[in-house]
């Protein structure tokens, strides 16, 4: 199966370096030579996305320039993805730090091809981490939630060789209960683990950012995004896809993991916009397709305390 | 909006004008122009809803998310089914309560966030815990909101944790708060019981500054009031909850207010020099003069960079997280903050700050701090502690210190200069955070941001030494400090001062030697010996140490100084350079040494006002350290002072590697 192509999107993503001129740029500079050198251009006014983007800079930001080893866990979901081009926003073009994608070697072949092909284009620091094999996981998980337990294993595998002080990860609060309580700046414990009922208080856009040695920190740039956004920006941005997110034969995946634990949705949304039509009518929850959600009712939450995402 | 301004003159008024008046202020739905993802034009406005615990937070929550048709297809059911599991009858708190945790001790712990509609809004429902236990989640929920739902138990009233929720409100900065009578059923929907409580959260909320917009009277469990009207209150004539939030304006970015753009870092990922940040108020352009504070220096904007088309033209407004380069090369480092000329902040080394404080341990007068203001951090020392209270309390009695959950206003001396406003000027860069150990502890308004310190004059230009401390404490093995010896006349600070000084220039080290006689011979001949001109002999003393210090030089200071407020000021100037030496030699063995003659002098009735004979010294509760030279050598006491300078990391063994350190 072919990527989604979007040739605007290609063409800009195509150079990472800056573009000199722009529709939106002519027209400042054909505003100045009719005589309004006084006043350069209008002021464009923040829309809802624009406000998103620029809190999600602003994070980047604080956590590139208050820890010393940052990675940014890429799972090549669409989160991640938007997460990325936001990185690229910030920095100007460049992601001056990792990405890292701890492989449960179970994904859908659609995302390696797009991780390949991205991972090049971007120009990434890509780092492939590998997880163990199930035998190795606590086996009173339920079945779902053993299996993706091994990315968590996985992830503290890479930790552990690389040192990380800092991951960034694409979690948002309107995904799943468990995750709207999360700060910004989300200490984790030696082990990895998140401790909910001793969080730091986070106001003001001051952050935590002192892991004690050996513990490290989620930072989470678009906690405060919803599954909406992430489509309206990706739109508006031509953040390229996988293809699996749109309708195929009466099915599209709303949310991507594994492929042996991840199911798709009914749904004839066959583009984002559908897409975005779709998802302001429904009332079914994004991760419905996640096995693991609803095996217990605290499935996830066992597994967010150990360290999952 | 105009809200009414609710008072107890109220009471005179029928309870039905008085919520007309009430509703027909609420309707006025001003517009707003944010849009949605989905292409219509809908502001978003984040709601936290506060008070006391078990008054019905998260059953209103649960309440309003089933009435305006927003849960998850199969949520309720599914809660139910739990619900019937355990053996618990069902209640709309459960909806909220998502975490094992939370299940297990009944509250809810930490903040959740929840979406849904009303007819004009999308609402993000925040909801904050209610126990004391919690008042930190209760603070990180509520920073978050442009407006805030203060909810209330007809039958309980206005509570501690009632009290605590609207100051604190009031430091957060959130001026729009809709009042929920809830448990309405409890006391039979008594309209008299409602206008009590009304009018005692009222007048509580208007006395902080923040007039409440509307006063509901509901029954969360039973849906009364929540989306409909019912009979039951048929007496009030206001909003219902879905309608006050429909009044409810999200907060408006601060481009009105002059610019500000804390600097988050210096990118140089090609051969631009980016100067990143987010604009937290007024706008910016390519060309506009700007200073970069606290240095003052002064630059034009030469581009605005982006990406993926850069450089961008347009004007740049509050809000945006930007990039810009400048027109010539200028030492700028992350904290500081880029302003118009002309209408800079204040460059200030002194904050005096109404705060809140969450940490376990008091927050005590002399306590060494992390600030943090916009992106600038600054170690610091609290200078003193007032109007410490518990703001749940009626009346409650002010302490020395700041305990958990309290609140007070504290005098903070900064290690470094920054930048800031005064709250009233600008509410983004006039807040702060304190950190202690690592972890946020506190934070609140800035009162002043010079704290009765002298302003410097907009024409000094203060010229910066060529070397980095860095660079000179390489050298020297120390870092730059101030010994502040003091001690009644001849109890041997000279001799030690003196002794200290050969031994630290012996190891390599930069020390010089300031005695207050010798200095009285030329710097300060001016003054004598009434007690202003002693401070002002002080301050002088410790303003040149401190220059010293700062420059990595150990200044010894040899000085009586008697007076302990004096010494707090030489403190506060020198600040974490500071270290104080007791020379606590008995005062019959200074008289008996009388090095100078003065104790005779004063003896004979020649020399007034002389310490040591008149008594007015004032020993030091907290000095770093005390010599006894009665009981100690020269030598010894050398011996122990440089053991203090190694312990408080002035003095230092191994040579500093620069390197590591640029």
């Amino acid at each position: 199966m072919h990527l989604l192509a979007n040739d605007e999107a290609n063409d800009r993503l195509h150079k990472a370096g800056p573009v000199v001129v722009s529709p939106a740029m002519q027209n400042a500079v054909d505003g100045r030579l009719q005589g309004s050198f006084e006043a350069p251009s209008q002021a464009p006014s923040m829309d809802h996305l624009d406000a998103l983007e620029a809190q999600s800079i602003y994070i980047f930001r604080e956590a590139f320039a208050r820890l010393k080893k940052l990675a940014l866990l890429w799972s090549l979901g669409k989160d991640s993805n938007v997460m990325i081009w936001l990185a690229r926003k910030a920095f100007f073009g460049r992601v001056p730090f990792p990405a890292m994608h701890v492989d449960t070697g179970k994904k859908f072949p659609e995302m390696y091809e797009f991780r390949d092909r991205y991972g090049k284009e971007w120009e990434l620091d890509l780092k492939i981490e590998p997880c163990p094999p199930l035998e190795t996981i606590d086996p009173t998980l339920p079945p779902a939630a053993r299996s993706a337990a091994r990315k968590t294993e996985g992830l503290k595998l890479a930790l552990a060789k690389y040192g990380f002080d800092g991951l960034i990860a694409g979690i948002r609060r309107d995904e799943e209960a468990t995750r709207a309580k999360e700060r910004v700046f989300s200490p984790r414990g030696t082990e990895g683990g998140w401790d909910v009922r001793d969080q730091p208080p986070e106001f003001w856009d001051q952050f935590n950012a002192s892991p004690p040695p050996g513990a490290h920190l989620r930072i989470h740039p678009i906690l405060h995004w919803t599954e909406a956004d992430i489509w309206a920006y990706t739109k508006r941005e031509n953040i390229p896809i996988i293809p699996l997110y749109l309708s195929r034969d009466g099915k599209r995946y709303r949310s991507l993991g594994d492929s042996d634990i991840t199911n798709p949705v009914i749904s004839n949304a066959s583009s984002i916009d559908e897409i975005l039509i779709e998802l302001d009518r429904t009332k079914v929850p994004e991760r419905s397709g996640r096995a693991l959600d609803h095996e217990t009712e605290d499935a996830f939450e066992r597994l967010r305390v150990a360290g999952y995402l | 909006m105009k809200p009414k301004t609710p008072s107890n003159g109220c009471a005179s008024l029928a309870i039905s004008d008085r919520y007309e008046l009430n509703a027909a202020m609420n309707m006025s739905v001003a517009p707003s122009t944010s849009s949605t993802p989905n292409g219509t034009t809908r502001p978003q406005v984040r709601i936290v809803i506060v008070g006391h615990v078990d008054h019905g937070k998260s059953t209103l929550v649960g309440r309003l998310l089933h009435e305006t048709g927003s849960l998850p297809e199969g949520k309720l059911e599914m809660l139910q089914a739990v619900s019937a599991r355990r053996g618990m009858p069902f209640e709309w708190s459960f909806l909220l309560d998502a975490l094992q945790t939370e299940r297990d001790q009944g509250i809810t712990i930490d903040t959740t966030q929840i979406r849904f509609r009303t007819k004009s809004r999308d609402v993000v429902l925040i909801d904050a815990p209610g126990h004391a236990e919690f008042l930190r989640n209760m603070i990180t929920g509520a920073s978050q909101a442009d407006a805030a739902v203060l909810i209330i138990d007809a039958l309980e009233g206005v509570r501690d944790q009632t009290r605590r929720h609207g100051y604190l409100l009031h430091l957060l900065g959130i001026r729009q708060v809709a009042v929920v009578v809830n448990k309405m059923d409890r006391v039979d929907f008594n309209a008299a019981r409602f206008a009590e409580i009304s009018d005692e959260i009222s007048a509580h909320l208007t006395g902080l500054g923040v007039t409440p917009s509307a006063v509901i009277p509901i029954s969360a469990r039973d849906g009364d009031g929540v989306a409909e009207r019912t009979p039951r209150t048929d007496w009030y004539v206001g909003p219902t909850v879905v309608e006050a939030l429909d009044a409810l304006e999200p907060a408006r970015p601060l481009e009105q207010l002059a610019l500000r753009l804390p600097v988050q870092a210096i990118y140089k990922f090609d051969d631009r020099r980016i100067v990143a940040g987010r604009i937290e108020s007024g706008h910016l352009a390519t060309g506009d003069e700007i200073v970069v504070m606290p240095k003052g220096k002064v630059a034009k904007i030469k581009s605005i960079e982006s990406w993926p088309v850069t450089p961008v033209n347009e004007i740049q407004t509050a809000g945006r997280s930007v990039g810009i380069t400048l027109d010539r090369e200028l030492f700028i480092e992350r904290g500081d903050v880029i302003a118009h000329v002309g209408s800079g902040p204040r460059d200030t080394r002194r904050i005096r700050a109404r705060i809140f404080w969450l940490h376990d341990q008091p927050l005590l007068p002399g306590a060494a701090i992390l600030v943090r203001l916009g992106t600038k951090e600054t170690r610091a020392t609290v200078v003193s502690i007032e109007k410490a209270v518990d703001p749940g309390e009626l009346s409650s009695m002010e302490t020395q210190s700041i305990a958990r959950n309290h609140v007070g206003e504290i005098d903070i001396s900064l290690a470094q200069a920054l930048a800031a406003d005064p709250f009233t000027d600008n509410p983004r860069t006039g807040r702060l955070v304190i950190e202690v150990h690592g972890r946020i502890a506190g934070g609140g308004l800035v009162l002043s941001a010079d704290a009765g310190q002298r302003a410097v004059p907009v024409n000094i230009v203060p010229v910066e030494s060529a070397l980095r401390p860095d660079e000179r404490s390489a050298r020297y093995r120390h870092t730059g400090a101030v010994i502040w010896m003091t001690g009644l006349p001849g109890s041997g600070k000279s001799t030690l001062a003196r002794a200290l000084e050969s031994r630290l220039f012996a190891n390599g080290g930069s020390p010089i030697l300031l005695d207050g006689d010798t200095l009285r011979a030329g710097l300060n001949k001016d003054l004598g010996f009434i007690p202003a001109d002693r401070t002002e002999n002080i301050r002088r003393l410790a303003e040149v140490a401190a220059h010293l210090a700062r420059n990595g030089h150990v200044a010894i200071v040899a000085a009586v100084s008697p007076a302990a407020e004096d010494r707090a000021a030489a403190r506060r100037i020198a600040d974490t350079a500071f270290r104080e030496i007791y020379i606590a030699t008995p005062v019959e063995i200074c008289e008996s040494r009388d090095p100078k003659g003065h104790y005779a002098k004063a003896r004979a009735g020649a020399l007034h006002a002389f310490t040591g004979i008149g008594n007015d010294y004032q020993p030091p509760a907290a000095s770093e350290l005390t010599i006894d030279t009665s009981i100690l050598s020269v030598t010894e006491a050398t011996d122990e002072i440089e053991r203090m300078l190694v312990r408080s990391g002035i003095l230092f063994d191994e040579f500093v590697d620069l390197a590591a350190n640029i």
